[in-house]
């Protein structure tokens, strides 16, 4: 017998019965697969693999679930995809959970897991296990998506703050805001039309080849929320180091600029979703450089600043040679008034 | 970085040269707060000569914001079933009883908005709740909220009304010259606000006051330029109206813009932090539009509500004490927990200290190199 169709989720999708079988079958299974889901087991089991286990885990919930590249699904990937990776780990697993409001329409689920698997597929990252839940209308806003990653950091890797020293030399990965611009774009002014794109990538493959030319990488972080301004100054502040960072230097679309000038936010506190803030010796600072730019995830890399011994803060030099602190923003971003 | 007085460097070279021909210090003041955070912004302090200090006047709208406007809003957000819509520098200025962020998290349907007209369509969207649009700002946002307005009146919106705290920034210029003028060599005049005024509107300041105006806008080398042209004519002590923003600055303003303010709005009174009462300094809806005015439907008192405690913001606002000065500053209040609308705002003082120059540093380290 032919199982029914549905067009919507319901509340008895995520009870555990024939509906929810139905549910994983026609829209989940189909879109994911790959030999550790197929086994349906209650977890998900990754072979043995030498190194330190590194596990790390996110929630997303963005409005709008799709903006001008991409969309929640993709961010639930890559998020922690990356948080993996500049962790020195090497993914190996994802772990999906989703909370879904009565309602949503079936087509918005099924285009968020063809994006989960798009980019699980580029990543090269499997979904291995999962969950999904159903809550009453109003109690959750469309879909809710949390990812838990695994992977493993190969023996003799050790990417840690403690090891930034003066002279080291900083480099981001790309240009700066796009994320966050293009989402609030299309949530404040849908009407509005923007080359500006969300960079929303996974890092795995960069950085991969970025830690193979330069093995001794100091550090790595990806300046997602809070943006260059929260990751630079919270270096600062936990290793006690001056950052300089040289405003000129630091890439920053057009498109991006503008759109910032017109809601009133600072490119620096934006969340970046494809970016990774890199810190090396400077004997490796040029090596570092043509690696990333190697990658199509770094061709607009760039060696944006310094540590230096001095106050624990981080400071900016400006377009015009002027010198400014550079903090980590106070929390929800607020367009100005004027 | 190439403009019509040459290059960075050389403006730079002409204004150190204003600077030390002066054979005084001088002492500008930047009257808006957009000015105030793009100078932090950029770095200028630290490339400033000794002899020139820059002070930051009272065009900030959240700081000038008095505690009563505050209150009001957040006792209109707890009426029930209603929506608020403002712009996002509001939410976290505290009133005497917390503010509209609280407010939001006790439940309070608050809306952050990019535009005026945005307000009217939350307004035509949910026709059985009432509808509050908090109108700050001076002649920048005015228009819009004049074109918001009127839009509402010709869709007979009856559940749309604006609480009404648009101020002029000439009476605010006035009040500060005719107070202890002496202090100050110049005003850097805001370049968005004399889009809309025009050029001509300050000659009256000018002449009267016989202090040299320089408008600029909001890029570095705009105000470096500005502020050059107000050191030379200081040093050459000349009264002048300039203007170096004349691709957007035109002598009359905007036509349509002034049009508009004057079909919705006529002059009022307001109370401002840190000025107290100036009458003719509000613009408030004419009777054509009152139907629209917040204040009028929930009747809500004009009550003064005293500044909190150890507060000096408005001090700062008139330019009389920096934030550092302040017993308060980066102590008990930071951005994340700010007592005074100055820590709050964006474009606020106070958080300009605090963001781009740390607590307790009175002056800004002069950059190397």
């Amino acid at each position: 017998m032919k199982a029914e169709s549905f067009d919507q989720v319901a509340l008895a999708h995520g009870g555990g019965g024939q509906l929810t079988d139905r549910l994983l079958e026609q829209v989940v299974w189909p879109r994911l697969s790959n030999p550790l889901l197929d086994e349906l087991l209650d977890s998900g089991i990754i072979q043995s693999i030498p190194g330190r286990p590194a596990l790390t885990l996110d929630s997303f919930v963005v409005k709008p679930l799709f903006f001008p590249g991409g969309d929640l699904g993709r961010l639930a990937v890559c998020g922690t995809v990356n948080d993996l990776a500049v962790s020195g780990a090497r993914p190996q697993g994802l772990a999906l959970g989703m909370i879904l409001e009565e309602g949503l329409p079936r087509g918005v689920l099924e285009k968020i897991l063809d994006s989960v698997s798009e980019a699980s597929r580029e990543a090269g990252v499997p979904v291995i296990t999962g969950d999904t839940k159903v809550v009453g209308r109003g109690q959750a806003d469309g879909i809710f998506l949390t990812t838990a990653g695994i992977g493993i950091i190969p023996e003799g890797r050790v990417l840690h703050p403690k090891k930034i020293a003066p002279g080291d030399v900083l480099l981001i990965s790309g240009t700066l805001a796009d994320h966050g611009l293009a989402v609030m774009l299309a949530r404040q002014m849908p009407e509005l039309k923007s080359a500006l794109r969300s960079d929303a990538a996974p890092l795995n493959g960069l950085i991969e080849r970025l830690l193979a030319a330069v093995p001794g990488v100091v550090f790595l972080r990806d300046p997602t929320r809070a943006g260059l301004a929260g990751v630079a100054s919270d270096l600062a502040k936990t290793t006690g180091h001056l950052f300089v960072l040289d405003e000129k230097r630091i890439p920053v679309l057009p498109e991006t600029r503008h759109a910032a000038e017109m809601l009133g936010l600072d490119p620096l506190e934006v969340a970046n979703e494809g970016k990774v803030f890199v810190v090396v010796r400077p004997e490796d600072a040029q090596k570092a450089l043509e690696a990333l730019r190697g990658h199509p995830y770094g061709e607009k890399s760039e060696i944006i600043g310094r540590v230096e011994k001095g106050p624990a803060r981080c400071e900016i030099l400006t377009a015009i040679g002027g010198r400014r602190i550079l903090q980590k923003p106070y929390g929800e971003q607020l367009p100005r008034i004027c | 970085m190439n403009g019509r007085y040459g290059s960075l460097e050389a403006i730079l070279g002409r204004l150190n040269m204003a600077v030390e021909g002066a054979g005084r210090p001088l002492t500008f003041m930047e009257v808006c707060g957009t000015h105030t955070m793009a100078i932090f912004r950029s770095g200028l302090h630290s490339l400033l000569p000794a002899g020139l200090r820059l002070i930051s006047g009272p065009g900030c709208p959240v700081c000038v914001t008095s505690q009563g406007d505050i209150d009001a809003l957040v006792a209109l957000a707890d009426i029930p079933h209603a929506i608020v819509c403002t712009y996002g520098d509001m939410i976290r200025v505290p009133g005497s009883n917390g503010s509209l962020e609280r407010a939001r998290a006790n439940g309070a349907d608050l809306r952050v908005i990019y535009s005026s007209m945005d307000a009217v369509k939350i307004a035509s969207e949910n026709p059985s709740r009432p509808v509050v649009f908090a109108a700050i700002g001076f002649e920048t946002t005015a228009p819009a909220t004049a074109a918001a307005i009127d839009a509402a009146k010709a869709r007979s919106l009856a559940n749309f009304h604006a609480y009404i705290s648009h101020k002029t920034i000439l009476p605010a210029m006035h009040a500060l010259l005719s107070g202890d003028a002496s202090r100050l060599d110049g005003f850097l005049l805001p370049g968005h606000v004399s889009v809309i005024i025009g050029s001509e509107a300050y000659r009256p300041v000018v002449e009267r006051y016989r202090i040299p105006c320089v408008i600029s806008g909001f890029e570095d080398i705009h105000m470096i330029a500005a502020l050059m042209r107000l050191a030379e004519l200081a040093s050459a002590r000349k009264v002048d109206l300039e203007n170096v923003y004349p691709q957007a600055v035109k002598p009359l303003g905007n036509p349509a813009a002034l049009a508009l303010l004057e079909k919705v709005f006529r002059v009022g009174d307001a109370s401002w932090r840190g000025l107290g009462p100036l009458p003719g300094s509000a613009l408030v809806l004419n009777q054509a539009y009152e139907a629209f005015d917040a204040r009028r439907k929930y009747a809500l008192p004009d009550t003064e509500v005293p500044e909190p405690a150890g507060c000096r913001c408005g001090e700062v606002i008139l330019g009389k004490t920096t934030p550092a000065e302040c017993g308060l500053f980066g102590t008990v209040c930071t951005p994340t927990n700010p007592v005074g609308p100055c820590m709050v705002s964006s474009e606020g003082t106070c958080q300009a200290w605090f963001k781009y120059q740390g607590t307790r540093i009175p002056e800004p380290s002069k950059a190397s190199a």
